[in-house]
């Protein structure tokens, strides 16, 4: 593999939950090219986890005919991971940022969704206008298993 | 992609084995499972044994910490034993570990309920 790689894909899905499977691990198939550690590949799929789950449960309110968006690009040993949606957006960015706020606690949601995805990644970046969507951009460094050799 | 739930129960505490992933969408089945168990078994304590559980997310976060609520209600308590490193950091990033007991194995897990009692 030569060493300035550049890659990209895109995926668009239904916003039903059995999709959130489908996303996380097509995400992990698409960046296992930079040959992740056990740990990099489950940070990876749990903050896809999280960020479609938002987007389904709170943009989406589960209307399953609406749509998710992710793209993934890699440059170098870098991932970056933008996943969007067209759903009601966020009143108070700062407010569903908070670790374990939730606007629907009677869905049994821990709120920790924005915490995992910050602490998971290197860079971490949310924006939302309301009745129009959210887009959460993320970028994690993969060490790879090679380092351990060198 | 799916999530089996082994229930077994030993008297006044129920096992809960998860096998895997734990999702937002599985996570409804798993809380309907273990709430059914615990009220038809009169269930004082749960062990949640996560051995064979591949993946979870902070859904599985709220499903615990609803169970854990409900058994804390009946005077009850939940332990959880086998974690993975990477379910650790989710328990640990939310501070679920100061609410419940992590062990190693099932066995130090019943034990542990055992001589609580």
């Amino acid at each position: 593999m030569n060493a300035s790689r550049s890659n990209a894909m895109q995926l668009s899905f239904s916003a039903r939950s059995e999709n959130e499977a489908f996303a996380r691990v097509s995400v992990a198939a698409f960046v296992s090219q930079l040959d992740p550690t056990m740990e990099e590949l489950n940070d990876l799929k749990t903050v896809i986890s999280e960020a479609v789950t938002n987007s389904i449960i709170h943009a989406y309110d589960c209307d399953e005919s609406k749509m998710v968006r992710i793209e993934a690009s890699i440059e170098g040993d870098s991932v970056t991971i933008i996943i969007s949606d067209e759903g009601s957006g966020i009143e108070d960015l700062e407010l569903a940022r908070q670790p374990l706020y939730t606007s629907k606690p009677e869905l049994e949601r821990s709120g920790m969704g924005f915490t995992i995805m910050e602490n998971f990644m290197d860079s971490f970046e949310v924006t939302s206008e309301p009745g129009r969507g959210t887009q959460i951009a993320m970028t994690k460094r993969i060490e790879s298993k090679k380092a351990l050799y060198n | 992609m799916s999530l089996h739930v082994d229930l077994e129960h030993q008297r006044h505490i129920l096992i809960v084995r998860l096998q895997g992933e734990l999702d937002h969408h599985t996570a409804d089945e798993v809380r309907a499972r273990m709430e059914d168990a615990i009220l038809r078994g009169n269930s004082t304590h749960v062990i949640l044994s996560l051995k064979e559980l591949a993946f979870m997310d902070s859904s599985g976060l709220g499903v615990i910490l609803g169970r854990y609520k409900l058994l804390k209600s009946r005077g009850g308590k939940m332990v959880i034993c086998d974690v993975s490193p990477g379910v650790y950091r989710l328990f640990e990033l939310s501070g679920l570990f100061k609410i419940m007991p992590i062990h190693d194995n099932e066995r130090d897990a019943l034990s542990s309920l055992e001589v609580a009692l």
